[in-house]
């Protein structure tokens, strides 16, 4: 669009409007129509809990120095571009504050211009509240390696830095280390949950190897735990991985589940099913329960009641199978077959619900039954509700101590293995 | 007819079948008329009592029979049923 003497825009007009500003003229004239404020004051308002929203806007490597207690961490990078994300109401009290006050009222006037009607920048920023000896908060921050690592996660809203951190501090058991455990452990290590463990007294054989995708040939015959250990490893060097080479018992549930966040069953037995269901609702840890059959599976998360941190909770397995079959009626994967694929997806939809539960995002599949049909293609999602009747979790429970699950299940007193077949 | 979706270790009682279509008017009715129509099914969703089995969950559409009215659950042709027993399968 360049015309005959080469000028794509009129120059001199420009010129007219946009005059030439020093640094200081700058800050002299924007320092007249943004309104500041004091450590003093912003202390006072956040100690009021007055609504207001404190934005520090200096970089990352400086946020992670240290900030003021309940701010946002908004880098003026990305000001404009990710306010809206943070505080959309252009009525709303904003404090903006940088390390000095200089910064911060320059994004404040930037602020102004999408229509910000109350926005305050902090005369001396966080050097002028850290003199005062005001408290600060020194954040927890991931690594530049975990930050190249997560970075999917990362620039995911909903986890973002502090919930990968929450992934990291969590811990995730898995009972057994099957078809079901496989998929589930790769996943969950590769997110990042700092801890896992994984219980599995079995040892690998080529049968498993259809769909067991935590185990390999190099691995027969070894035992499935560190088999697991090793392939979780490999996959992420950043976690814990603890293996527990025996079969889960009435005697050493309460020791190996407690102090986990969520469990994740992939046992491949009822007593093993009803013991880890018990046990977890004893200890108030959230059972993400899943079963799969030739072509078919199920899902759900099994939530105890927590009213100190508002989670209302939901049925167990009790509610839904009070009683279990009597042995035999119901033929195991080893009589009738699974087909490959589908513990891959089971598994995953478990990784899925153990990641949201630890980060604390979305919907936990609580109260809700999720059926897989691999042959129709279809998933459909029922209803479950909590049993008032239910011996563990109802109105009047009976049972407050591990059972002998052998004999509940009437099946011969054997070992119990989460994935013999 | 409504849609009675099958279990996968009743379904060799089906002729494979995943879905099959029934009559009746109550759930009660519809689960009669299924054992009626595949020898053997009776046998596997109810006790001696005539009451569903415990490790047995039955629901009309998206809801669990007992928080409806139980066999009595009225039923459309356009309902679907559902029977999921306890699976053990993991490994």
């Amino acid at each position: 669009m360049s015309g005959a003497n080469g000028r794509i825009f009129p120059a001199t007009s420009e010129k007219d409007t946009m005059p030439i500003l020093t640094r200081d003229q700058l800050l002299a004239r924007i320092s007249e129509r943004v309104p500041e404020t004091t450590p003093r004051e912003v202390h006072d308002w956040l100690q009021n809990g007055a609504d207001v929203r404190v934005i520090d806007i200096r970089e990352r490597d400086e946020w992670i120095q240290g900030h003021i207690p309940g701010a946002t961490h908004l880098s003026r990078s990305f000001l404009e571009l990710q306010i809206e994300q943070i505080e959309p109401n252009r009525d709303a009290r904003i404090v903006l504050y940088c390390a000095g006050g200089v910064r911060s009222l320059l994004a404040a006037a930037n602020l102004q211009e999408m229509g910000y009607t109350n926005v305050l920048s902090m005369i001396g920023g966080f050097n002028g509240w850290k003199n005062l000896g005001l408290d600060i908060e020194i954040p927890r921050y991931l690594t530049p390696a975990q930050r190249e690592r997560y970075d999917r996660h990362l620039i995911l809203p909903e986890l973002g830095e502090a919930g990968q951190i929450k992934l990291l501090d969590g811990k995730v058991l898995l009972v057994g280390a099957g078809g079901l455990g496989s998929p589930a452990a790769l996943y969950l290590a590769a997110a990042g949950v700092g801890t896992i463990g994984i219980i599995d007294y079995d040892l690998v054989d080529r049968t498993n190897l259809q769909r067991q995708i935590l185990h390999g040939e190099a691995t027969i015959g070894q035992p499935k735990v560190d088999s697991a250990i090793q392939r979780l490893h490999d996959l992420n060097p950043d976690i814990e991985v603890i293996g527990y080479r025996e079969p889960l018992t009435s005697h050493n549930a309460f020791e190996i589940l407690r102090g986990y966040d969520v469990v994740l069953n992939g046992s491949d037995n009822f007593p093993t099913r009803y013991l880890v269901n018990d046990a977890c609702h004893m200890l108030g840890i959230p059972l993400v329960d899943a079963s799969i059959f030739m072509f078919e599976g199920q899902v759900t998360v099994y939530q105890p009641a927590d009213p100190s941190r508002g989670i209302e909770g939901g049925p167990c397995y009790r509610c839904l199978y009070p009683d279990p079959p009597p042995p035999g009626e119901v033929p195991s994967c080893a009589e009738a077959g699974v087909l490959g694929v589908l513990p891959g997806i089971i598994g995953s939809i478990q990784a899925v619900e153990a990641i949201k539960l630890i980060a604390e995002i979305g919907e936990p599949l609580v109260g809700r039954l999720l059926m897989y049909d691999a042959l129709a293609q279809e998933f459909r999602t029922l209803n479950v509700r909590r049993d008032p009747d239910c011996p563990l979790c109802g109105d009047h429970p009976t049972l407050y101590e591990l059972i002998d699950y052998e004999q509940f299940c009437g099946v011969p007193a054997a070992p119990v293995t989460p994935s013999a077949t | 007819m409504t849609t009675v979706y099958i279990p996968t270790p009743l379904r060799r009682l089906t002729a494979n079948q995943s879905k099959v279509e029934i009559q009746g008017e109550t759930l009660g009715a519809v689960l009669k008329a299924l054992g009626e129509t595949y020898p053997g099914v009776e046998e596997r969703i109810f006790d001696d009592r005539g009451q569903v089995k415990r490790f047995i969950n039955v629901f009309v559409n998206d809801d669990e029979m007992r928080t409806l009215q139980g066999l009595d659950t009225p039923v459309r042709p356009e309902d679907k049923i559902s029977i999921v027993p306890a699976m053990a399968g993991g490994s």
